[in-house]
């Protein structure tokens, strides 16, 4: 086989005729793609059936919109959708308010110049971007529980008499939310700024301090400035994200008491869909959502290349 | 004249503000520090302690009572050990492939020679912004005959776009020369990427090989979807059970153990927090160790990534 390509290469001229058996040799690869990324949107079709799993779909009846309308129409389902909406709104929202954090951090970061602490901030608050999401919830687990460490802390100091229920609650849940987002995800998330910040050309700094620039203006008017193109691609990734929030998170926090306000849209569409068997609503409800979501996209990378003369896909 | 400025920059004591911004700031990053390092640090030091001070919440900063049972025990679980395999099968074959794929399709799409390369190239690279979605995917799965099967976990891994993009960037910063040199000399294309360009883009493959490595060993979501046969959980499904199902986990080790608890002492009992705490340690090791060593090659990865986008 390389012994053939070898002897088609020298045989053609450069750029003349194409090699297709450069192609032939990606096409297992293509063909992988085709099974786990195209040939899944097959699957659509059932939002446009009554579908009941254990009958092939040909023996089911094929309802044409039924569920299309049913998300707008009834008023139950409106009702719960609205609630779902709101929480991936939230989530989302939230999420882009707490978006310039890493850059703060990044900024601060850069200002410490003992060499190794810098170093180990910067490794030990990266580790958590690292575990699984229900390795979080293990934590959360043992220090938050009823009888995890927190709870007992506080009971053995006398100051509560009854545990303090973090988890099976619904108080604050999109806070919690954020905070174990920021937990896992601020250290990372910093990363690529301290990356931008060494490629800034020192004889900025110099010359604003020959002019007499303080430490602060340094970072105000010269680092801050020279992030802002990162956190500009980050931010246009997260809104193009914005309905697309992941369901592990949410899935593991998941319990009775705070389902109100935890179901964002993947979380919901699993729900429905694994659990409770509305297998062609939950479909309805993924297809509109992905196709929002690449109408978002498309529309954040026009903003992007018309504001910043840069596609971000 | 400017460097003896900038040399009396240097010279000149720091101001009130600085220090106390100095040490504010120093403040800050141990507290952040602490906040990510203390949870895992927690978690270590409950499973080596004696149990009964642990539910009491007395082991908060050392260990105390050191014993290494609730490791013995929990590893005696029933299926643990059958999804520790699961998990390292998936992670070494998983990550073996995507790498590979990743590098070989990266090398493919820098041959200008190949025809419809971008073509192809673009069929690959669009997947990344769409997706089919839960059910279609479950269906899918269904159709292929991929569920309940070992394959769910690695045959979908392994083209990923974004890896590829990498690469791609990567080999093309490569001298070109390289591979034209090899090319008068005879060398296949098999031979030019296994001789030239695996060796050159070591650095690259080894942050694909770690991201493609921590997705396997953290992934969760498709033993829930796709798996209802427990001989193919991952660790972290089981992880997941065990934080769920409270208080018949002790049962289940007394059993398995044959109430080894008539001699044993209290300080080793198994309580229902020991063995969750144990497992995730089980669980969250092997990323703290092999991260660290790592971790420089995140930052060149994500580097180049963003210069692509």
């Amino acid at each position: 086989m390389a012994k053939a390509t070898s002897a088609a290469k020298t045989a053609t001229p450069k750029g003349s005729k194409k090699n297709k058996k450069l192609t032939l040799m990606i096409i297992p690869f293509v063909i992988l793609v085709f099974l786990f990324s195209y040939f899944p949107l097959h699957g659509w079709i059932y939002a446009f059936y009554d579908y009941k799993p254990p009958l092939p779909l040909s023996k089911c009846e094929f309802v044409g919109l039924q569920w299309f309308k049913m998300l707008f129409g009834n008023k139950t389902q409106v009702a719960q959708m609205i609630q779902v909406m709101k929480n991936t709104f939230a989530m989302s929202l939230l999420g882009i308010a707490t978006s310039m954090l890493p850059l703060f951090f990044a900024i601060l970061l850069n200002e410490i110049k003992c060499k190794w602490f810098k170093t180990m901030v910067q490794t030990l608050t990266t580790l958590p971007n690292f575990i699984s999401w229900v390795m979080v919830y293990s934590v959360a687990f043992c220090l938050f529980s009823n009888t995890g460490m927190v709870n007992t802390l506080l009971q053995n100091l006398g100051w509560i008499s009854e545990p303090i229920k973090f988890l099976d609650s619904d108080s604050h849940t999109w806070l919690t939310m954020l905070l174990w987002n920021t937990w896992k995800g601020l250290g990372w998330g910093a990363i690529m700024y301290l990356a931008s910040i060494t490629g800034i050309d020192q004889e900025q700094y110099e010359a604003a301090r020959v002019d007499g620039a303080n430490r602060f203006q340094l970072m105000l008017h010269i680092t801050f400035p020279a992030l802002l193109p990162t956190y500009f691609v980050m931010l246009m990734l997260s809104v193009a994200n914005f309905l697309n929030n992941g369901m592990d998170q949410y899935f593991v926090f998941q319990n009775s008491f705070n389902k109100a306000h935890i179901q964002v849209l993947d979380l919901y569409v699993y729900n429905i869909g694994m659990t409770g068997s509305s297998l062609s609503l939950a479909t309805a409800i993924s297809m509109l959502k992905s196709v929002v979501s690449v109408v978002l996209l498309f529309v954040v990378n026009f903003v992007s290349k018309k504001t910043r003369g840069e596609s971000i896909i | 004249m400017k460097e003896k400025v900038v040399f009396k920059e240097k010279k000149k004591p720091l101001s009130a503000s600085d220090k106390v911004f100095n040490v504010f700031n120093y403040l800050l990053f141990g507290l952040l520090t602490l906040i990510c390092l203390y949870p895992f640090y927690y978690l270590i030091i409950n499973t080596i302690s004696a149990n009964d001070l642990s539910a009491n919440g007395l082991i908060t900063l050392i260990p105390k009572g050191i014993h290494f049972e609730n490791y013995k025990q929990v590893l005696q679980l029933s299926g643990l050990s059958t999804a520790a395999l699961i998990s390292v099968a998936r992670t070494v074959l998983g990550t073996g492939l995507t790498v590979l794929a990743s590098a070989f399709l990266g090398f493919m799409f820098t041959q200008e020679k190949m025809w419809g390369r971008s073509f192809w190239y673009r069929v690959i690279v669009i997947t990344m912004y769409f997706n089919a979605g839960l059910i279609p995917m479950f269906i899918t799965m269904k159709t292929l005959h991929l569920n309940n099967t070992f394959w769910v976990y690695i045959l979908p891994a392994i083209v990923q776009p974004y890896n590829i993009i990498l690469v791609k960037t990567y080999v093309e910063s490569i001298p070109k020369a390289l591979q034209e040199a090899a090319e008068i000399d005879g060398a296949g294309t098999f031979k030019i990427f296994y001789k030239i360009i695996l060796p050159a883009c070591t650095p690259i493959l080894a942050t694909v090989a770690i991201f493609a490595a921590v997705a396997q060993w953290n992934s969760f979501q498709d033993t829930l979807i796709y798996i209802t046969d427990q001989k193919l959980y991952s660790l972290q499904y089981l992880l997941y059970t065990y934080i769920n199902q409270a208080s018949s986990l002790a049962t289940m080790v007394k059993n398995s153990t044959g109430g080894a608890l008539n001699m044993a002492a209290i300080a080793t009992q198994q309580t229902p927090t020991s063995i969750r705490m144990t497992v995730s340690v089980i669980v969250v090791l092997p990323i703290l160790f092999i991260y660290p060593l790592f971790q420089r090659f995140f930052v060149k990865g994500i580097m180049i990534g963003s210069v692509k986008g």
